[in-house]
């Protein structure tokens, strides 16, 4: 049987989620499979809301609009909030523990918190926190290997700013390595 | 096979327009498309090419005619409100037989509108894109690997014609990204133009590009010459179909609403319901045979749409509303929902057979 995940990535706009989905797609692509990234925002850059559809799938994909994803990561409260209701009966959901002091009410579907926030902050990696999801992702999609997903990431980002891929390619690690406790 | 790349929709119109010969753009910013002359700036210049940011869309449009009547293959690309800027353009482009390609990534309307996905600029593509007795070709394209196809398609249309060919995008599928296998391009078919201004050389008597016919005469016998043209246009109407052979309910869905109505088509065959696409991919010509064809057999149509219902019109004409059709549709940058497209086939499938 295929199997089409449905990944949404919610959060405010700056936050990096359209550049995460962007990753996964990719690294989607690398390990051949069909695939859809579908952004949704507002027209402002900063500060708005910010998410994206993220389809990977064995099949063709029909409509890339994603109503009832099958993985949700919230990277703020709004998202998570909004989204909730939406998800897949034993889908999965991913929240960013720093920025949402709330837990997932629902109990059909799996819940992880993960503080990516602060990781980032701790490790001196501000600003990718969306790097470490994108890990933790991989680790809980389980469809390709963190091998794959640091190509994807190394080819996703432009030549003269590979002296930031070091730095990407330790969140993405921090992401996937996370034990929460 | 080829290594894909996963590309915007936006980029892979740009993308193909570069493999199909198309080094002159001229353009002026406006969303959802603004990726497609983003991508142009920073490619046409590393080519030889020329990318031109035109003070307006009416004079992006007029640098498209000037490069056209000089031989070139020559693009611009908008979005539904710069589409009403260029129509005088258009038209004076259609009245002098020059070829062009044109790209409208929609956005809700009218006005100003918004900057969400929209189908609301059917009429306006396919009935009158500026005055005078003219048409376009129209291309729909559904997934970002046709937005390349289509686009070379376009190209060698254009040129084929003499007539400007327009790729009919929305936002979602200009923003949308997917693998694309751009070695699809293959050899892209090329036309001589002996029409074009690019000098006598004292070896020939001297080409005049032009749209003023003040003789009656002339110019209706201009306008019956470039009907017969349409004509031959006519017969190159195109569909996709999907499970219509044994369909009850024919769904008929362009761009990204045909993705949406090939789910609900899935869900609704898993309900016992014998639903299909016909998805046509040139708007103009629009596929009447094909619809009639359909009628022969199917109970009802659906035509999903992000307009108030302008394709649906088409539909009703072609198959001289023989069948109940069913509009399902949203507008203002909003898309239908698999759910409602759902619905809407169940209730085609009530209806009585006649």
């Amino acid at each position: 049987m295929s199997i089409t995940h449905e990944l949404m990535i919610a959060g405010f706009g700056g936050q990096g989620v359209l550049f995460a989905g962007k990753i996964l797609s990719y690294a989607g692509l690398l390990a051949g499979k069909e695939v859809s990234w579908l952004p949704s925002y507002g027209p402002e850059m900063r500060g708005g809301t910010a998410n994206i559809n993220v389809m990977i799938s064995d099949t063709m994909i029909g409509s890339p609009i994603i109503d009832n994803p099958t993985m949700l990561v919230a990277m703020n409260q709004p998202s998570l909030e909004k989204f909730e209701k939406d998800v897949k009966k034993d889908g999965i959901i991913i929240v960013d523990s720093t920025l949402i002091p709330i837990k997932v009410k629902r109990t059909d579907v799996k819940a992880f918190y993960i503080p990516s926030t602060k990781l980032a902050e701790d490790e001196g990696i501000k600003g990718l926190a969306n790097m470490i999801m994108v890990g933790k992702i991989t680790k809980e999609l389980g469809i390709f290997d963190l091998e794959v997903v640091k190509v994807a990431t190394s080819k996703s980002i432009p030549e003269r700013k590979q002296d930031l891929l070091a730095y990407n390619l330790k969140a993405i690690e921090i992401g996937y390595n996370f034990i929460e406790g | 096979m080829a290594e894909k790349v996963l590309m915007k929709g936006n980029e892979a119109i740009a993308e193909a327009a570069i493999m199909a010969g198309c080094r002159h753009f001229f353009g002026y910013p406006i969303t959802p498309q603004t990726e497609l002359a983003a991508f142009m700036s920073k490619r046409l210049p590393k080519l030889g090419g020329t990318y031109l940011q035109a003070e307006s869309e009416v004079a992006a449009i007029n640098m498209v005619y000037g490069a056209s009547a000089a031989g070139v293959r020559a693009m611009t690309s908008s979005s539904s409100p710069g589409l009403s800027l260029k129509s005088e353009g258009l038209s004076y482009l259609a009245g002098s037989d020059l070829p062009a390609v044109v790209v409208n990534i929609q956005r809700g309307g009218p006005g100003l509108g918004g900057i969400r996905p929209s189908q609301a600029d059917y009429f306006h593509a396919t009935r009158s894109t500026g005055h005078g007795d003219f048409h376009l070709i129209v291309l729909a394209p559904n997934t970002v690997q046709e937005m390349f196809d289509l686009t070379i398609e376009a190209f060698e249309l254009a040129d084929k014609y003499r007539v400007t060919a327009m790729i009919l995008g929305d936002g979602m599928l200009g923003q949308v990204m997917e693998p694309v296998d751009i070695s699809r391009a293959g050899n892209v078919k090329t036309f001589p133009k002996e029409w074009a201004l690019t000098g006598t050389q004292g070896k020939r008597s001297k080409n005049i590009v032009n749209s003023l016919y003040l003789e009656a005469e002339e110019l209706e016998m201009l306008n019956l010459k470039r009907y017969e043209k349409y004509a031959e246009v006519g017969k190159s109407a195109r569909t996709d179909n999907y499970l219509t052979e044994d369909a009850d309910v024919i769904v008929v869905a362009y761009g990204i609403c045909a993705r949406i109505a090939k789910n609900a088509i899935n869900e609704a065959r898993k309900n016992g319901v014998k639903a299909g696409l016909i998805r046509p991919v040139t708007l103009w010509p629009f596929p009447k045979e094909q619809m009639k064809a359909a009628a022969a057999t199917a109970k009802a149509f659906v035509v999903v749409e992000m307009s108030m219902g302008q394709m649906v019109e088409d539909v009703e004409l072609s198959i001289r509303c023989s069948r109940p059709v069913i509009l399902c549709n949203r507008t203002g940058g909003m898309v239908p929902t698999n759910e409602a497209v759902i619905s809407a086939i169940m209730e085609a499938d009530r209806t009585e057979r006649s």
